[in-house]
């Protein structure tokens, strides 16, 4: 049901720019505003994100240590793991955001007769997680060369690369990119479907932004490859929206602005969904920070010093008798005992 | 509750309906209710050990009352929704892993199998991910546009009394291991999720007898055991005699000494049960052998910290007693015994919290002059860490031989672990210490290392069934080395551990004993003057201690 729902939703959307986009005059407010409104949401929310998470103090250094610490100097400090220096910090940090290096840990664990519980190392999600994010930034970067003008050479490269001019696939070129993305895609949704354990837990908002970028992936190809489209007229209306002069001077295909509409909803949505993962890696305490806080004093701003123990004056005060029977040293003797009479 | 017979509990965690084994529940996790019966909660708190907390300057613990679980009405505070939602705001406001964490899951799932209450009980909503959006979905409903403006459909809900009944139960199914923090792509660890929702459980009088009694009785007392001074000291003072009678050697300790060099804290658990005893015992014969100017003390008997368990105030008041003790006392520094979440407290928060440390001097052994770099601002360091440097250098004689009777493997405690690094200086002291022991498999140690499944104050009988499900994967592994290797010792550097692995093994691997690393330092410590008591082994033959600080003379 929630996966219906987030389909709909995405049919809903692309009707709405579908029929939208055909009514005169309509194709100003879909080519044009709401791009625009678009951008201005996606920043201004992935900004007053960010900047509401760092309104937060981190209060503890609590990162999760994977290895070894540094202590005494024979052994052996797993610097990417457990860091102590900025440096280390930032390999630590750089790897999980381009490589996703935790997920590389992944393993899947099997209960057996016995019981006999079993773990085996599971790299699926995270090779198709690579396949999407990459992709997915490959065609980000090389639709620069629809807003850019002229295309910059490494831009050019670039797409030469992605569309593998060498092998000469179909005609216009097949990119890899458009093949590896929709791979990604499907093993992502389709685990969500198979997997019981993440079936169960999958939300709408899980559902939602799979279809969504599923439907944009797929506007495109059909655009580039099926659904002939004027290449110019588009250019020049995008080249027009990054220098602030958008022109739409000839007609252009309803699946141009379905596959704008889109984008847009996708940049609306961004800030607000969990898509936000995106800058929330960069802010993670359990992985940004240095495993050095027995060195290093980390500052909570909110400390309390009004907190004190219950005081050792108090203490001795209920126990003074017995610890002098004990023997064990005190602050203040006994008084002296008054003859009972 | 009757704890199921060990066959009856094998089958039911490999075939009984659950989401580990391959039952997908039919409703969906927010329409199903938590039932509570006897055997799948801790009793609720005393009302007296509240009260005597919410007395307490700096504590909060309101709505003291007689309660239970499995009563429809749990008698909240009338405004208990504005509380936890005030509560939450709160802590939102204070902690960015929380935000973060409630903003950045994409329920990728890759931490579900990770958890080892989901492994032993297969209830979805020990699913770490899942036992977040607990939470989540009330953030989401309450503090977020999308589920302001979209509510269910958004993945928000309500803050209902089931949603909080569902946080208790839930949030007592969570060890706070940071297991499952290790495979998130985004770090997210549940151990904080579980921390907020243990606080906002609180400010509504919700909260578990076995965590705040002992957390009054550390307040009080200064142990979680509530040993009195006096009895605190006994209970040492037997050890000391214990170990001269079995080493011949005289054991010469103080309590609350001024101007002793170091003041030696450690889980009260460790003088007052086997077998964290003779971990203690350990200690005083080491620290004797290499005449360590240091003190116990009775005021800052308690190296554990139910604190922790509850909320950060409480943590707080109780660790502070750590360094107005050294002041008290004028040591240099502080030395800490084997316990896990001690450490985590010691080392991610301590200094934070109640430092800066500026009237202690950085630790540095007397006897190997190694300056401990590491602790410089905390002073504080810990057994594993002194004891290991002892031996690099050779300050300490160690014949393995003496621990001919134990074939060890290492148990990585979450804390040390997950929260601190502590990994190779045990494992270094194992190999310097026994003849011969081996790793359980790679999956299962290190960062990787399984809860014994009753941390975070779960150590309570009347959920025995529950600690022994989560305590599965542990076992499991253990199960592996000892059909493997005969391995017949479960070592590891913490107190929780060592009572809770020891009812983990009587069940699952009858056989296989628990000690701290620090017993196999003592057992191969060899002692100037020693004239070591003759006892009988298990076939009956007489020789010198040959179950070493075990043997009954």
């Amino acid at each position: 049901m929630k996966y219906a729902f987030s389909f709909l939703a995405v049919l809903a959307l692309v009707l709405i720019a579908w029929l939208g986009s055909m009514i005169p005059g309509m194709q100003y407010l879909f080519g044009v505003a709401i791009p625009y409104l678009a951008i201005l949401i996606f920043l201004g929310g992935f900004v007053y994100k960010v900047v509401e998470w760092a309104k937060s103090p981190v209060p503890f250094s609590i990162p999760t240590t994977c290895g070894q610490g540094k202590s005494l100097d024979f052994i052996k400090q797993d610097k990417l793991d457990c860091p102590t220096k900025t440096s280390e910090v930032v390999a630590r940090m750089f790897l999980e955001i381009v490589a996703f290096r935790s997920l590389f840990r992944n393993t899947k664990s099997e209960l057996h007769e016995g019981p006999k519980i079993t773990y085996e190392s599971s790299r699926w999600l995270w090779i198709a997680a690579l396949l999407f994010h990459y992709s997915f930034l490959v065609i980000i970067i090389r639709h620069m060369r629809l807003f850019l003008n002229p295309v910059p050479e490494w831009l050019r490269f670039l797409d030469f690369l992605d569309a593998g001019a060498m092998l000469q696939v179909g005609a216009p070129l097949l990119y890899a990119s458009d093949l590896t993305i929709l791979a990604g895609i499907l093993f992502l949704f389709g685990r969500r479907l198979v997997s019981r354990n993440v079936r169960y837990i999958s939300l709408a908002n899980d559902y939602f932004p799979l279809f969504l970028i599923f439907a944009i992936v797929t506007t495109g190809m059909l655009m580039r490859y099926f659904l002939h489209t004027d290449i110019v007229v588009v250019k020049q209306l995008l080249v027009g929206l990054v220098t602030f002069s958008p022109v739409i001077n000839a007609e252009i295909g309803s699946i141009f602005y379905i596959h704008v509409f889109l984008v847009s909803a996708l940049l609306i949505y961004f800030p607000f969904s969990k898509l936000m993962h995106m800058g929330g890696i960069f802010m993670s305490p359990t992985r940004n920070m240095a495993n050095d806080s027995r060195a290093k004093r980390h500052i909570n701003p909110w400390n309390d010093p009004s907190i004190k123990p219950h005081s050792y004056a108090g203490y001795e005060d209920e126990f003074r008798e017995f610890m002098v029977d004990a023997g064990i040293p005190v602050e203040k003797e006994l008084p002296p005992k008054k003859d009972e009479e | 509750m009757a704890l199921a017979k060990l066959e009856q509990l094998s089958k039911s965690v490999v075939q009984g309906p659950s989401l580990a084994t391959g039952a997908v529940p039919t409703k969906d996790w927010m329409e199903t209710p938590v039932i509570f019966k006897e055997g799948n909660f801790a009793y609720p708190a005393k009302q007296e050990k509240v009260e005597y907390l919410d007395s307490q300057d700096g504590l909060s613990f309101p709505n003291a009352r007689i309660w239970s679980p499995d009563e429809d009405d749990w008698k909240l505070p009338e405004n208990w929704q504005e509380t936890i939602l005030k509560g939450l705001k709160e802590r939102l406001d204070k902690f960015r892993s929380l935000k973060i964490f409630m903003d950045c899951c994409v329920r990728c799932g890759a931490c579900a199998d990770k958890c080892h209450f989901f492994l032993g009980t297969g209830d979805p909503k020990n699913m770490p991910v899942l036992r977040a959006e607990l939470l989540r979905s009330v953030y989401r409903n309450d503090f977020t546009l999308a589920g302001k403006l979209f509510g269910k459909m958004a993945g928000g809900r309500e803050m209902t009394v089931g949603v909080l009944k569902e946080w208790f139960m839930y949030s007592y199914q969570c060890t706070e291991c940071r297991r499952c923090s290790v495979f998130c792509p985004y770090g997210i660890d549940t151990a904080e999720v579980t921390m907020m929702l243990r606080e906002l459980l609180h400010l509504v009088g919700v909260g578990i007898n076995w965590i705040l009694e002992p957390a009054s009785n550390s307040n009080r007392t200064g142990n979680h055991m509530g040993l009195q001074p006096h009895t605190f000291k006994d209970n040492v003072d037997f050890l000391a005699e214990d170990v001269e009678s079995l080493t011949g050697v005289k054991i010469n300790h103080t309590f609350n000494r001024k101007g002793a060099e170091v003041l030696f804290i450690t889980p009260s658990a460790d003088v007052f049960a086997e077998p964290g005893l003779y971990t203690a015992m350990g200690y005083l014969a080491l620290f004797e052998q290499i005449g360590l100017d240091y003190t116990w003390s009775t005021y800052a008997s308690e190296g554990g910290n139910f604190g922790l368990f509850t909320n950060n105030e409480l943590m707080k008041k109780l660790n502070a007693k750590m360094y107005a003790e050294a002041k008290r006392l004028g040591v240099k520094y502080i030395i800490g015994g084997e316990c896990g979440h001690m450490w985590r407290v010691i080392h991610q928060y301590m200094d934070t919290m109640n430092g800066p440390a500026d009237f202690l001097e950085v630790p540095r052994s007397p006897i190997t002059g190694t300056v401990f770099e590491n602790a410089k601002s905390t002073k504080m360091i810990h057994i594993s860490e002194f004891t290991a440097d002892l031996i690099k250098h050779g300050k300490i004689k160690l014949d393995p031989s003496r621990n001919k009777h134990v074939k060890a493997t290492y148990h990585d405690s979450c804390n040390p672990a997950r929260a601190m690094g502590l990994l190779d200086e045990p494992r270094y002291i194992l190999d310097h210490v026994v003849p011969d022991w081996v790793e359980m498999p790679e999956n299962t140690i290190r960062e990787q290392t399984f809860c014994c499944g009753s941390g975070t104050g779960l150590n309570t009988d009347e959920i025995m069934e529950l600690r022994m499900r989560a305590g599965l994967p542990r076992a499991n592994a253990v199960k592996h080395v000892i059909d493997k290797h005969d391995v017949n010792m479960l070592s590891c550097v913490c107190a929780i551990d060592r009572a809770t692995l020891s009812s983990l093994m009587g069940y699952w691997n009858p056989g296989c004993d628990v000690c701290g690393v620090s017993e196999l330092v003592g057992n191969a410590l060899v002692m100037d003057n020693e004239k070591r008591a003759m006892g009988y082994d298990a076939e009956g033959n007489e020789s010198e201690l040959p179950d070493g600080l075990r043997t009954m003379v």
